[in-house]
């Protein structure tokens, strides 16, 4: 017998959410979903969530469990039972709950909607299709498996602190268009990604591609959307600044100057970022916490040249 | 009172195609009881058809005559010519709108072999080509936003009828639990199908005949319900998709005793004959006690492909393996069962979208249907892998240009917005008040028993009366479940009932017309009239609810090129 330990919330009865247990045999071979349906269907028919296909291509049935988005349908339950055979249940994060388990899309899609979502042609339309090597089928076959199930936006941490951060979904489908060699806009479209709420307000903790149920993994297309920014030249903004400072920084000394990467970041002329750097470089000096500010190169400055050119070629 | 040119119900591939063809000139609704992204018409995995040629050369003569020996003679042939002329040009267009193909060494799109087609035909993205073509209409409807308004989670209730005109649909937020009525020049249903009747599906909790019934309690007849498709291999107990494509690509059916027992039910063609003589191929070896281990079950053994083909072509269901049943295909076979897939039937349309009232080809001014919940036929008595894809997408379209053409000339029709609501609230009432001494999971777990066991693959007159009367029962215990959610908030609780009280209607109609049929043709097999009987049944089946009860008429077949002939693969 295993418990579920289930977030209830209707704000037509109580304002509050608060945790419901439930008690179930799993029975063989069940999914997550099949249990939360046991419960609806057996147990308490007012429990409310979101499902369809079943097999986890359609993307309804992402929840919480265990503190980690994933999809219901793709989990066995065993599996996600813990060591005292309870699981909790929550909604997504980084959205509304609406009611139990069903959150708020809305941001979401808003979301997904600015990033200019469909292709945008090179040129007229031959009569047949357009011809697309597999090397180049590739660079989006990953993005495209996307299905919006929202695992990767509920358990982003930079949305939890930044609700104008474009979020994982909307930049893997970004990068479903920036890769594409069918699409004229390539340019245009990292230009507008590097901008504030953009790819470099990510802070490459992979928690994304973690919760990811399909290959989409946002933050590897992440990584590529700033790749083709900073090969389309793409460099007058902090986050740019900052990568190049960083490879820069370790390319010269085989470390971190962390006295000139802040400066590097914010650019040399932008003198009213340079000045919001100072009461944060004040706060270090009083703490003790500046680096030395002779930056010296590490020892192994020969293995650190080997790798630069090996990288090179 | 909401107000759109055209509302469309249903966001799959039909809807949303026909949607992008009326936006050019109208304001269009599109409604859906999920999201666009979440339509079952994403589930489709192998491949939509065309004659592209790209691998071998191919014809449109040849995927019209495959599509009706594979239909069983039932298909009407003026319609499944103009369906496969268009293949090639809306495949074209789908990749235009920025539609992710696999690709040949030569950069074409790449396309693989299918059940009951003589040429590899499929055109296909990996293992995965509904949810791309899903999501690049999906795109396209984002691009015109300005003229295409989706209601997300909106679920419809009803047909708005005046006399011979459709007017609209009353309907509810499902997030908010309010009646609306939108009123519409032109209501087009793609509504999908209805597979959830029966206990083993592929089909998505959503595919509950919704569509088709709203349309059967205006007056309408629904055509040839009979024909529902079993598709070979839905995973063991689960019943979800596994593709053809894996049997397209070289995958093996084995039985319990480790044999390739196609041999036996279609020597030329193996495991890729059509569907319905897989399916029954291998429910005989269930039936004889030749499955796996004695289970429900046969395997489907992938072994031989190795690990790089099924990487490249199956990456999707070879996870799908791995996370349902702990099995993976590079290593081991799969147990699969024959699964309640597609809907052949549906509400008759004429070949241009239109849906029709009677036998004749009456035109119901103002009502169009598209996809899976129409009846065009192309399909006839059993569809060919990859031509729903197909369908959905040229008659989608061609449901949008006839739109486009009735809604350009014609002013809003009358609509009694409270009479209209008030009956969708008394059917919300009506649930609320009944005495609750029945569950309505044991009822829904009740008929998708019986349809299966007695509704399924082989059927026989016996079995169909049982179902029938059961079926009856339990549309009178019906009447008397319990509903524990009466909040109006995302009450899913409502909504299923609603859904159960479609399905064990669509369930009757099935059967009804089952036990009508004395003959064996496509997916509909008698073991007490195991022969196709043309002299008598070469006609699709229309069911209409009269005041006698359900009566069935006979519509004739369009035959033009192909004369019926024996089927053997």
């Amino acid at each position: 017998m295993a418990t579920f330990r289930i977030k209830r919330f209707n704000p037509e009865k109580q304002p509050e959410p608060y945790f419901e247990e439930f008690q179930l045999d799993i029975p063989e071979g069940a999914t997550l979903l099949d249990c939360m349906n046991l419960i609806k269907w057996t147990l308490d028919g007012s429990f409310s969530y979101r499902m369809s296909c079943r097999s986890a291509i359609c993307g309804s049935c992402a929840v919480k469990a265990n503190g980690h988005a994933l999809l219901a349908c793709q989990r066995q339950a065993a599996h996600i039972v813990d060591n005292d055979e309870t699981v909790t249940l929550e909604p997504l994060g980084n959205m509304k709950p609406v009611k139990d388990l069903v959150v708020d899309f809305t941001p979401f899609w808003d979301k997904i909607n600015k990033v200019k979502p469909y292709l945008e042609p090179k040129e007229a339309v031959p009569e047949k299709e357009r011809r697309q090597s597999q090397e180049e089928f590739l660079k989006i076959d990953d993005s495209s498996t996307c299905i919006m199930c929202g695992a990767c936006y509920s358990d982003c941490n930079v949305l939890e602190v930044d609700d104008n951060f474009l979020g994982p979904a909307a930049l893997a489908k970004a990068q479903r268009f920036v890769g594409d060699s069918r699409d004229s806009q390539t340019l245009e479209r990292v230009k507008a990604l590097s901008d504030p709420g953009g790819i470099w307000d990510c802070t490459h903790c992979g928690e994304c591609v973690e919760r990811c149920p399909k290959p989409a993994k946002p933050f590897d297309r992440i990584k590529e959307i700033m790749t083709v920014a900073l090969e389309q030249g793409v460099h007058n903004n902090n986050g740019a600044r900052h990568a190049m400072s960083f490879f820069n920084s370790v390319k010269r000394s085989g470390n971190l100057n962390e006295n000139r990467i802040p400066v590097e970041s914010m650019g040399f002329f932008n003198i009213p970022g340079l000045l919001s750097l100072l009461p944060v470089g004040i706060r270090m000096f009083l703490k003790g916490k500046v680096p030395p500010i002779i930056h010296h190169s590490i020892d192994e400055m020969d293995d650190v040249k080997r790798i630069f050119k090996e990288l090179d070629q | 009172m909401i107000q759109h040119d055209v509302v469309i119900v249903g966001a799959g591939l039909a809807g949303m195609r026909c949607a992008l063809e009326a936006c050019r000139e109208l304001d269009v609704a599109v409604l859906t009881k999920v999201y666009p992204s979440r339509s079952h018409s994403g589930a489709a995995q192998g491949g939509i058809a065309a004659s592209l040629g790209n691998s071998e050369p191919d014809s449109w003569e040849e995927h019209m005559y495959d599509t009706i020996k594979g239909g069983d003679f039932l298909s009407d042939q003026d319609a499944v010519e103009e369906y496969v002329k268009a293949a090639p040009r809306v495949i074209y267009e789908l990749e235009h709108m920025g539609c992710i193909f696999s690709r040949t060494p030569d950069g074409k799109i790449a396309q693989r072999s299918f059940g009951g087609h003589s040429k590899p035909r499929a055109c296909f993205s990996a293992d995965r080509t509904g949810h791309a073509i899903l999501h690049a209409l999906h795109e396209q409807l984002m691009k015109n936003a300005k003229s295409v308004k989706i209601y997300n989670e909106w679920y419809m209730h009803s047909l708005i009828v005046d006399g011979d005109r459709c007017n609209g649909v009353v309907v509810s937020n499902i997030q908010t639990g309010e009646v609306e009525v939108i009123q519409a020049k032109a209501v087009v249903f793609a509504t999908g199908g209805y597979g959830r009747v029966f206990k083993i599906t592929s089909n998505a909790f959503a595919s509950t005949a919704d569509g088709v019934m709203a349309a059967f309690e205006v007056g309408l007849p629904l055509e040839d319900p009979e024909f529902v498709q079993f598709h070979p291999s839905g995973l063991y107990r689960q019943g979800i998709l596994f593709s053809e494509a894996a049997r397209g690509e070289g995958a093996y059916l084995l039985n319990g005793n480790g044999e390739r027992f196609m041999e036996t039910y279609a020597p030329s063609r193996m495991e890729l004959a059509p569907r319905d003589i897989v399916a029954r191929a291998e429910q005989s070896e269930i039936d004889a006690g030749r499955g796996v281990d004695g289970e429900n079950c046969i395997n489907l053994d992938l072994r031989h492909l190795g690990k790089e083909r099924i990487m490249e072509r199956l990456p999707q269901i070879r996870q799908l393996g791995i996370d349902f049943l702990g099995i993976d295909c590079i290593t081991d076979c799969l147990p699969i069962q024959p699964t309640a897939h597609y809907s052949m039937g549906g509400i008759p349309t004429d070949k241009f979208g239109h849906v029709i009232s009677d036998e004749n080809g009456t035109r119901v001014n103002g009502f169009f249907a598209a996809g899976e919940c129409a009846c065009v036929s192309v399909h006839g008595g059993n569809r060919l892998g990859t031509n729903s894809l197909l369908e959905a997408v040229v008659f989608g379209e061609r449901a949008g240009k006839s739109v486009l053409e009735y809604a350009a000339g014609i002013d809003y029709g009358n609509v009694n917005e409270g009479q209209e609501k008030a009956k969708v609230l008394k059917k919300f009432e009506d649930v609320y008040q009944r005495d609750g001494s029945e569950s309505y999971n044991d009822i829904r777990d009740e008929m998708k028993e019986i349809m299966m066991s007695h509704c399924g693959v082989f059927r026989d007159e016996e079995k169909l009366k049982v179902c029938i009367e059961t079926l009856k029962g339990l549309q009178e215990k019906f009447k008397k479940g319990k509903v524990t959610d009466k909040g109006k908030l995302f009450n899913t609780e409502i909504y299923e009932v609603l859904e159960l009280g479609n399905m064990l209607g669509m369930a009757l109609l099935i059967a009804t017309a089952a036990l009508e049929r004395k003959e064996s043709r496509g997916g509909h097999f008698r073991t007490d009239f195991p022969k196709r009987d043309d002299a008598n049944f070469l006609h699709h089946s229309m069911i209409f609810d009269t005041p006698d009860g359900l009566v069935i008429k006979k519509k004739s077949v369009v035959i033009t090129k192909h004369q019926p002939a024996e089927r053997t693969y």
